[in-house]
């Protein structure tokens, strides 16, 4: 079994936390969200040009890239964080032209070495999977597709065709960090999704708050916090791991206790 | 055998690749859009009702045909080659931009949207965008870097005149890719009502082949205006390339006419050697942006870098599609020329001619000034003066040290 699988195949719902890479003191960040609880850890690769983002994570790009964070720096973050962490799995998230800048199979052979298990690109729709898709796979690496409200039953199987590790459910239809998806349409989107595939779910964009997390944790196989733990990089910088500390250990124990309280 | 085997105007293909260039780079909340976009386009391409509407709007609102112009005095001047206009200045609006609004408008409201957006970067595009929003009755939200705002006043009022919204952008380097940026983040958010009309050949497909078809009605009138006026096709063809709409437009008619030479010009801002450029093609290299696979300027690590021309709608750090492809398949050759030359061309049209381009053409002109004396007079450059310099008489003045 890979990491992700094993993450995925423990009894709780999982939680997932995204930060940017180079936005602080990564190894710091990266740690602390581990020892408050974080099963996944999805680290952003920043891009001048973030266009599915919202202000907060738009601004902790800049800032990243502000510090003169390269791609052989979120590389080296990464295979520092596998040596620290070997089973925690590690995904990297961001957008194509960094990842293909030099070939897809080269950066799929470099972010192998760092100890990556998946890749979620952005901008990459499973009509371009050619651009970046065969260089994973053929690495091992898991090509972590996105769902989205706008997904529909006649679309979805291209989705899921060579989508692997788990599927990332996109529960608004608009930019990271803004709006939260009502509830109702989260758990039904869930059990349509649940019904053509047997990938986990994870369920992200406008998570925020442990009460939000726990209630999408009673359906999903995992939640996706990212703009709430990337303000807190932008508001504290190097104080950050503290307060990162505080609200990823009350969204795990919120997310890993969801289905308890639900029984 | 099939005649189309060789033919240059048979791109993209159904996924929308022009080559290795193009496709459709977005995220999946925008792909159902898309492939429905595409959909809709192909049956308003087939309904002769659709385009006997904008025909008839480009007729009548948009002042189309343009004229086609023998300029005696700068090929005097030049001393080689007859140069000829096609007068797309003189379009509404004053740029040839409005012909793809009309299209895409029309597109719009055949698909039921109720909510236009655009983005901008000198504000001919938000001005053209919002004209035809204005002449529809549909809401209009343009976003333009804040930086552009602050260098094109006269567009912004013009477009909050006609009804438009102007939203400023500060994210990025708050000039046009960063306009973009926030134009696809609204329609990301808003997929249900809104209608984005993209400004140039590019983005996702099928936007850099519907803006190209839209924009081709240069080409064909001039093509034909030729042949009446002549008796013959030009020579060269000659337009100055941003994203690359109004070069795209004069030159895709002609793309099979194996005899008709075509230069797209760029802008090399401070000179190629530097930074300080917006030429994609001839100091850039292939990558993943808006939407699209093409030439970009950026670092080893794939980040975009700011693009710099004299001209606010050359400084873009990418290029349609088609433009890449076209370069690597050799039919079109592409140069570049410098603010300066660009400044030179701008005041040699005026003086000669008597009129004012806007500093994009002025490229074109600087380009035809240097190879239209290496061709022999009874050749023909035919350059797309696709746009008029009233809204530059302000950055001009301030380059030749002037004070309004």
């Amino acid at each position: 079994m890979t990491r992700i699988q094993s993450t995925f195949a423990q009894p709780r719902p999982a939680l997932v936390c995204f930060i940017t890479a180079g936005d602080g003191d990564t190894a710091a960040n990266l740690d602390a969200l581990v020892e408050a609880g974080a099963d996944v850890i999805e680290l952003g690769m920043p891009f001048t040009d973030p266009m599915a983002d919202g202000p907060a994570i738009q601004a902790a790009n800049l800032r990243s890239l502000g510090a003169g964070t390269t791609t052989a720096d979120v590389l080296r973050y990464a295979s520092e964080f596998r040596a620290r962490h070997p089973n925690v799995p590690l995904v990297l998230m961001g957008y194509a032209n960094p990842m293909v800048r030099r070939g897809p199979e080269w950066f799929a052979a470099a972010a192998a070495a760092a100890g990556v298990d998946g890749v979620i690109c952005v901008d990459i729709p499973p009509e371009e999977d050619d651009a970046l898709g065969p260089a994973l796979r053929a690495k091992g690496i898991a090509p972590i597709r996105l769902a989205t409200p706008t997904t529909d039953a006649a679309r979805l199987p291209q989705v899921l065709a060579g989508s692997e590790g788990f599927l990332y459910y996109v529960s608004v239809a608009g930019i990271t960090g803004k709006q939260q998806a009502v509830q109702a349409s989260i758990e039904e989107a869930v059990a349509r999704l649940k019904q053509s595939t047997n990938l986990p779910i994870a369920v992200g964009f406008g998570v925020r708050t442990p009460e939000q997390a726990a209630a999408i944790a009673k359906v999903a196989d995992g939640v996706v916090v990212g703009s709430a733990l990337v303000e807190i990089c932008g508001e504290f910088g190097k104080d950050a791991p503290g307060k990162l500390k505080e609200l990823t250990s009350a969204l795990a124990s919120a997310v890993h206790s969801a289905r308890q309280e639900h029984a | 055998m099939n005649t189309h085997l060789n033919s240059f105007r048979t791109q993209p293909d159904d996924r929308g690749h022009f080559g290795q260039f193009g496709g459709r780079y977005v995220a999946e909340t925008l792909m159902p859009l898309v492939l429905d976009l595409e959909r809709e386009y192909r049956k308003a391409q087939a309904d002769p009702a659709f385009q006997a509407e904008f025909d008839d709007l480009l007729e009548h609102y948009v002042g189309r045909p343009s004229p086609l112009y023998f300029a005696p005095r700068i090929t005097e001047e030049l001393g080689g080659a007859q140069v000829w206009f096609k007068r797309d200045e003189l379009n509404h609006t004053g740029a040839h931009k409005i012909n793809n609004c009309i299209g895409q408008i029309l597109l719009a409201m055949r698909m039921g949207k109720t909510r236009i957006i655009a983005e901008t970067g000198a504000g001919q595009h938000g001005v053209a965008t919002a004209t035809v929003c204005a002449r529809f009755g549909l809401p209009c939200v343009i976003y333009m870097g804040a930086e552009d705002v602050k260098r094109q006043a006269p567009n912004v009022f013009r477009m909050k005149l006609l009804g438009a919204e102007v939203i400023p952008v500060t994210s990025g380097g708050a000039t046009l890719k960063d306009a973009m940026n926030e134009g696809l983040r609204d329609w990301v958010a808003n997929v249900h009502d809104t209608f984005y009309i993209i400004g140039t050949a590019a983005g996702p497909h099928p936007y850099p082949e519907m803006v190209r078809n839209f924009q081709s009605v240069i080409g064909t009138e001039a093509r034909a205006q030729m042949l009446s006026r002549v008796g013959r096709l030009p020579d060269l063809l000659v337009a100055c390339i941003g994203g690359g709409s109004n070069a795209l437009g004069l030159f895709h008619p002609f793309l099979d006419d194996a005899d008709v030479k075509m230069l797209g010009v760029e802008a090399a801002g401070h000179g190629l050697d530097g930074d300080q450029h917006a030429a994609s093609l001839l100091g850039g290299s292939p990558g993943v942006l808006h939407g699209n696979r093409t030439y970009l300027l950026q670092d080893e690590d794939g980040q975009i870098t700011e693009g710099h021309s004299i001209s606010a709608g050359l400084d873009y750090p990418g290029i349609g599609p088609e433009h890449a492809w076209l370069k690597e398949s050799g039919r079109v050759d592409y140069t570049a020329v410098t603010d300066d030359e660009a400044l030179e061309g701008f005041q040699l049209l005026c003086r000669t001619e008597g009129i004012i381009p806007a500093l994009e053409p002025s490229h074109a002109i600087a380009a035809v000034a240097k190879v239209a004396p290496t061709m022999p007079k009874d050749s023909i450059v035919l350059m797309n003066l696709c746009g008029r310099g009233d809204k530059d008489i302000f950055t001009v003045a301030e380059k030749l040290g002037v004070e309004l």
